[in-house]
Parts: C-alpha cells; structure tokens; sequence
C-alpha cells in the first residue's frame, strides 16, 4: 500500500480552527493536500451522521476541530462536542474504525498546530490503510 | 412559510449556479490551474456558467457577477477565492445587490486551504481545488433564502479600561453625542501612562499632559466613570448587551470625601507602595492614588488595616464607612471596547539579567518612578542598595522580548522608553555614564530616529550586545559582561545600576474581560483583531471593539489613535441605532418535535423552553450555533444554512475517486 494516499475530512468551527487552517495558509505553512475542510458555527453542530455518512463515503480518516476548552464562542459548545465524541469513537469501536475518527483543539492563532495536526494524522492514516469502506463507495 | 417553501421548491426545479474561480493574481493561480478547476465545475449538475476571473473581488470581478445573475438569471452563485472571513460579507452585498437572497451564495477557500499551503505541487493542489469547489456546488445547491433581522441598538457604549486608549474612546464616543461608561479596575483612570515620567520624542511630562485629559473626560456629561470596578458578565449581541459590573468597596462614601487627604494623614499603618510606585516609597492603609487622581478619592486598604479608627476620627465630613460592600450595576449597552491594557513584562522568576538576585538591577517602570518629580524620591535617581546616585548606569534592552525563552515579539516601545530615560539622565546628571546594550535599536515614526541620534550626540554610548553574564561585587556594583558585536570584544561593564528594558505581556485583566467576552487570543497572548490589516480594531464579534496594549504591545501615540479608531467603529452602530443580525438560527419542525427537551439544557443562551409538548425557540436570543440539534434525537431541529442535508451533501461530494 506504499501509493495509498489517504482521504481527509476536516470540521471546523468557524471561530477558532478555521481561523486557525487560514493563517496556516496566510503563514504559508505547507502540509500534504489529502485534507478538506467543511466549516460548522460550531464543532458542536457535528453529528454522528456525518460521521458516519463521511466513513461510508470511503473517508480514510476525519478531524473535527474546535475552541479550545473555555475559549468556545458558544461558551460551552465544545464541551458537548468533547462529550458527543467520546460517544462515536465508543460506537466507531464496534466497527474497528475508531482510530480514523479524531478530536482536536486548534485556536486561531495556533497555525502551526493544525499545519502538524493535518500533517500528523495524515501520516497517523497512511500506516492504518485505507477505509475499508473505501472499495464499496467508489463501487457505488 | 408556504411562499417561501414554493419558491424553494421551484427553485428547486431549475436550478441555476454560476461558478466564479478567482485567480487572485498568481496567489491562487500559482499553485491551481484555476481553468482547468472551471472547465471540471462547469461539468457538474445545475452549473449554467463557470468562469475565471483575474480578481474577483475587483469591482470588474463584481459586475461581472452581478451581470451573470441577471442573464444568465443565476439564482445560486459560488465564488471559489480567499477565506469567507474576511470576503464573504463583499459577495453577500454583491449578490443582494443584483436581487438575489444572499444566503444564496456559497463560498469556496481555495488560498487559505489551497494554494497557499501547497504552494509547490500544482497538480494535486488543482486536484484538491476541484474537489472543493464540487462540494461547494453540491451545498448551493440546496442553500435556501433566509432574512437577517434589524434590531435597535441601544445608544450606550460601555469602554472596559481607562488607560490613555480607553479615555480616548470614551471623549470621542461622548463628543459625538453618546453615552459612554467607562469601567476601571483600579481607583483612578489614567492607566499606565499616568506612573511615566516623561514621553518621547519630546520629552514633555506624562502626567502634564494626561492629568489634563483626565479632567477633561470627568467633565465630560455623557461619560460615567466607573472606577474601582469591574466587568463581571457580559450577555447579549450587537447593539443589545447586558452588562454586570462589580463595584469593589473603598470603604468611604465617594461623594462626601474631597480627597483631602486628612485620614491619610492620620493612619498609622505604612506599607510599600506597590500599585503606583513599583514598591518604591510607601503608601498608608488609607490613601489616595495619587496627587492627579480621577476622581480624586481615597480608598482603604482592608488587608492591612488594623481598624484603629484614626481616619474616621480625622474625615471632617464622616465620609468614611468600613462596613461598605461590594455593589453591583446592570448596563444595558450597544456597543463594546476594550482597552484593558497591559503588564510589564516580569524578571522575577527567571532571574534575567541578575533581577531578583542583586539589588541593583531594576526595570523601566521602577526607573520611572525614581526620576519622577511627583515620584517617591521626588525625582532623585539612587539605587536601591545604598540610597546613592549612580554614576554608571546601563540599560539592557529587549528584556522578555524577542527572545525565545520569553516572548518572541518586539513589545516596540522599550527602544525609545530608554532613549528617553537615557536622555533625561543625561539632562539631569551630565557626569553620569550612560550605556545601552541592545540587539538593533529600532525606531521608526516621526522624530524617532532623530531622537535616537540627539542621544548619540548627547554622548550615551551604545554597546551591540546584551550581557551574557551579570555578577555584583562588594561594592554591589554590577559587572555585565558583553559581547560588542561591533567590535568583536568582550567588554566586562562595571555599574553602579543596570535597568532592564522591559516589554510588555498580555494583561491578567485583558484575560480575564476576554474570556468574558469571547474575543479571539493571538499567539503573543493578547487580543485578535478581525483582519490584521483591513480591521485593526475589530474583533470578529459584531460590536466588540479592542485597542491599545489589549491588541499587543504599541507606544502612546499609536494607542491614542486606536482608542479614536475603536471610537469610530463603535459609534457607527450607535449613529445608525440599528444593527443586523444573521440569518443562521435554529429552527424546529413543530410536526416531528415530540417535546423531549433535550435540546433545552444544551442551548448555552437559554433560547430553547418546551411548551405545550413543543419546543419554542427565541430567536433573538439564539446565536446559530448548532449545538442542540446535534442532540435532538428525532431530527425535528434544523441550523439554517448548517442543514444536514447541506452538510450531508458536503460530505457525500468531498472526494471526487478519480473522477477529477
């Protein structure tokens, strides 16, 4: 699998991480181009749906990002999606595919942050293999 | 409702989007071949026209958008260009211009998150651009009209922090005719700026000219000074938010006392003057801030008073009551500034440059307290060990900054703080040696680098080098020893005191009022503006506003003018008296709600309340964040714009397998 080129899937809360993935790109802080980005108000608007919908698409692996605890624009929306998360990743265990499913904190000022949390998980996805999902989606 | 779910629907029929692919110059179409992106969206379902544009926010950009819709009768557009946070608003306005709903645009961040961060691999950026673009087109696809509201805003401003920058805002924001509460933690306004000695470039007494300003904004009747008060909750959006304030206790009747002076006079216990005089000179358990204070009132230090009694013995006019408590108000108001200032960066704990260690290494501000004329030495420079006056003095600059044990900026105005103080010794004492040992003197602005040489040619010598090692002797003289980078020499400097050039640190305060407010920090640890160029005092909160040291470290002239920008931005809401709000909401489908109430507990604005077996939702009250329909379990809940089918379609289109 040494040409696997992993599909990413990012959220971003609107405030804080997308904030955050511009001025990695205002930085020009380059990271691999496996990676897209859907933008939510919240990281808490994120439901297991998407989820997921995104993992039966053939995702190989999908971010959902955030405020940072106590910084969430919505006071306390990330702490439900802390909470909600926990919860999928328990559900995605049952599958095997809770290692494709990951939470972070990224400020707006933390640039860097999500040019290496980009730059992580897709090498974190490379070494999992693709979506065993993936054959089946791009059958359909 | 039923009119617009029929618009929708034949919307619906006969889809008709307009892509537009911005090259942005070479910024996108250096890494995306932005025509092969066009040629590829103008194959998918619903796209009537896809075109690149050289620029599309230009005015020629516009148009051309503007004209699509009118043709070619678009009625979705999508632009694929920079970062909706700072264009979107431009292409909304655009397309509301040539009659199209504006929540009917759709944008696409192919620089941010595209050509900028792969700016050397054309071939997969382009990939990646199209794919972003397809999920764009498959969520404007089914992006439906919505309605901002207009809402009054309430003609108040409040202005959290009464340094130079704050009175700044608040006298303007009064000029034009407003109302204007000014918060400040400490007893006095005045800020940091009131404990300087003198200012450059031109060297003119600090509190000479701000003692003034000072006046001028108690005299001001639109202005409420609210001092030894502080912020406690802000709820609320544009134009509407409430606002609790907590006034601490000074334990006298502000409106009987005069500032006299009578009790302080009288009382008997004596301590360190930290809060104005860096803990040089003392201050009593009852005192007044300081000879030029507004309002000029005395306050009790509770911690250290022994309850003698002697000051109330003393206040003529029975001013004083030590069973004060702390007391509350409630503001309503339209608009926010902070300007809650800034600390000076501590050595303390790391001991740089031998601070904490040896008595004789001192800061800029407790210098400016020593060479004050109101100061407590009246203005004679001594040094701490031995009361005497120094006749080697040095300074070190870029202390805490620029420096990657403590902070990595430059705080911009130490250079010329020590110029200045540099200046005033040799003024003062022309005997005396003065050194600087910097890394680059920088001094940009008018009369600054003319400054700098006038301290050339007053003859303070420049060292290009900061001391690696710092020892006392027993004469507790310091020995810095430095490496002149311009002479290739190691130089062992012997003072009888060395100033270290602080910079400045985000304020515990500024941390404090941002977390209450939810204002974005930048990585330095101060506030985020909106746009570091194009919205300097803005944050990305509509009608919160930040200036002055809140926004990162800058000197007073530069502070004085933010405080009239914030002034400005502010008042803009105020003159109008009405702000608008977005259209993104939560909505409920009254059919499917069964009345749970899961939502409610999750909505952080208290928008959400079950009655009669449905959810009823406050619209003004809810922020469109999305939290609670995530939990809604029967999928009653819907985020207008944040759909999940508009999501879900995003999420179905986002990897094209090969077919791009």
């Amino acid at each position: 699998m040494s040409d696997f080129e992993p599909d990413i899937l990012t959220f971003c809360c609107n405030w804080c991480s997308y904030a955050g993935a511009d001025l990695a790109g205002v930085s020009r802080l380059q990271y691999p181009t496996n990676n897209r980005i859907i933008r939510v108000m919240c990281s808490s608007r994120v439901e297991p749906i998407h989820i997921l919908e995104a993992l039966k698409e053939g995702t190989d692996g999908i971010l959902v990002t955030g405020c940072h605890i106590g910084d969430c624009h919505y006071i306390e929306g990330n702490i439900h999606t802390d909470e909600r998360m926990k919860e999928i990743v328990d559900a995605l265990e049952h599958l095997g595919l809770k290692d494709r499913l990951h939470l972070e904190w990224v400020s707006a000022a933390e640039g860097k942050k999500f040019q290496e949390t980009i730059t992580d998980f897709v090498e974190k996805i490379r070494a999992l293999g693709p979506n065993p999902l993936k054959e089946k989606a791009k059958e359909e | 409702m039923t009119e617009q779910e029929s618009t929708t629907n034949e919307e619906a029929e006969e889809l008709r989007i307009g892509a537009f692919i911005c090259e942005c110059g070479v910024n996108i179409a250096g890494a995306v071949d932005c025509y092969a992106v066009a040629d590829y969206i103008s194959t998918l379902p619903n796209v009537v026209t896809s075109v690149v544009n050289k620029y599309t926010c230009s005015d020629a950009g516009q148009a051309e958008i503007k004209n699509a819709i009118k043709d070619l009768n678009l009625n979705r557009v999508l632009v694929a260009s920079c970062t909706p946070k700072t264009h979107e608003p431009i292409f909304r306005a655009c397309v509301e211009e040539a009659g199209l709903n504006q929540y009917l645009f759709e944008f696409v961040n192919i620089r941010e998150h595209c050509s900028w961060i792969h700016m050397w691999e054309k071939e997969d950026a382009t990939r990646k651009a199209k794919e972003l673009v397809r999920m764009g087109v498959a969520r404007a696809a089914l992006l439906e009209p919505l309605e901002s509201s207009e809402v009054p805003v309430t003609d108040a401003a409040l202005v959290i922090g009464a340094g130079v920058t704050g009175m700044q805002a608040a006298m303007d924001i009064g000029d034009m005719g407003h109302k204007v509460y000014l918060v400040e933690q400490g007893p006095s306004i005045g800020g940091k700026m009131a404990q300087l000695d003198k200012t450059f470039p031109t060297n003119d007494c600090s509190i000479c000219i701000l003692g003034p300003k000072m006046v001028e904004v108690a005299r001001n009747k639109n202005i409420e000074i609210m001092s030894y008060s502080e912020v406690e909750e802000v709820d609320g959006y544009v134009g509407n938010f409430k606002v609790k304030v907590k006034h601490k206790p000074r334990y006298l009747n502000i409106d009987e006392c005069t500032g006299c002076g009578l009790c302080t006079e009288k009382c008997p216990v004596e301590v360190p003057y930290i809060e104005f005089n860096e803990g040089i000179g003392t201050r009593k358990a009852i005192y007044t801030p300081f000879p030029q204070a507004v309002p000029l009132r005395a306050l009790v230090d509770k911690s250290i008073c022994i309850d003698c009694g002697a000051c109330i013995k003393a206040c003529e006019r029975g001013a004083i009551d030590m069973d004060q408590k702390e007391t509350f108000s409630e503001l309503d108001v339209g608009v926010i500034i902070v300007t809650a200032g800034y600390d000076v960066y501590n050595p303390e704990p790391n001991h740089d440059f031998g601070f904490g260690l040896y008595d004789n290494v001192i800061t800029t501000m407790e210098f400016e307290r020593l060479i004050n004329a109101s100061g407590p030495t009246m203005g004679k420079v001594v040094r701490p060990s031995d009361v005497q006056p120094p006749k080697r003095i040095g300074f070190v600059q870029c202390v805490g900054s620029r420096d990657t044990n403590s902070n990595i900026y430059c705080s911009s105005f130490c250079c010329m703080a020590s110029l200045k103080n540099a200046q005033l010794l040799k003024e003062k004492y022309p005997e005396t040696e003065v050194y600087i040992m910097y890394m680059d003197m920088r001094t940009p602005f008018r009369m600054y680098e003319e400054f700098y040489n006038r301290a050339r040619d007053m003859g303070i010598r420049f060292i290009r080098g900061r001391p690696a090692e710092v020892t006392e002797n027993e004469d507790h003289n310091i020995i810095a020893r430095i490496e002149d980078t311009l002479t290739n020499e190691i130089v062992n400097l012997e003072l009888d005191l060395m100033v270290l050039s602080v910079g400045a640190v985000a304020s515990e305060s500024t941390e404090t009022v941002r977390q209450i407010l939810k204002v974005s920090k930048a990585a330095d640890g101060f506030m985020m503006e909106a746009h570091p160029k194009l919205k300097p005092v803005d944050t990305t909160l509509d009608g919160i506003f930040i200036g002055g040291m809140t926004q990162g470290p800058k000197d007073i002239p530069y502070s004085i003018s933010q405080g009239s920008a914030c002034a400005a931005r502010a008042t803009r809401f105020l003159a109008q008296g009405k702000a608008l709000t977005e259209g993104i909401t939560a909505k409920v489908d009254e059919d499917i709600c069964v009345g749970c109430g899961v939502c409610v507990p999750m909505c952080p604005f208290q928008a959400l309340s079950v009655e009669d077996d449905k959810l009823k939702i406050l619209t003004a009250l809810c922020k469109g964040c999305g939290t609670c329909m995530a939990a809604c379990p029967t999928g009653a809940l819907e985020q207008s714009h944040f759909k999940n089918e508009q999501l879900l379609a995003q999420v179905k289109n986002v990897f094209a397998y090969g077919e791009v």
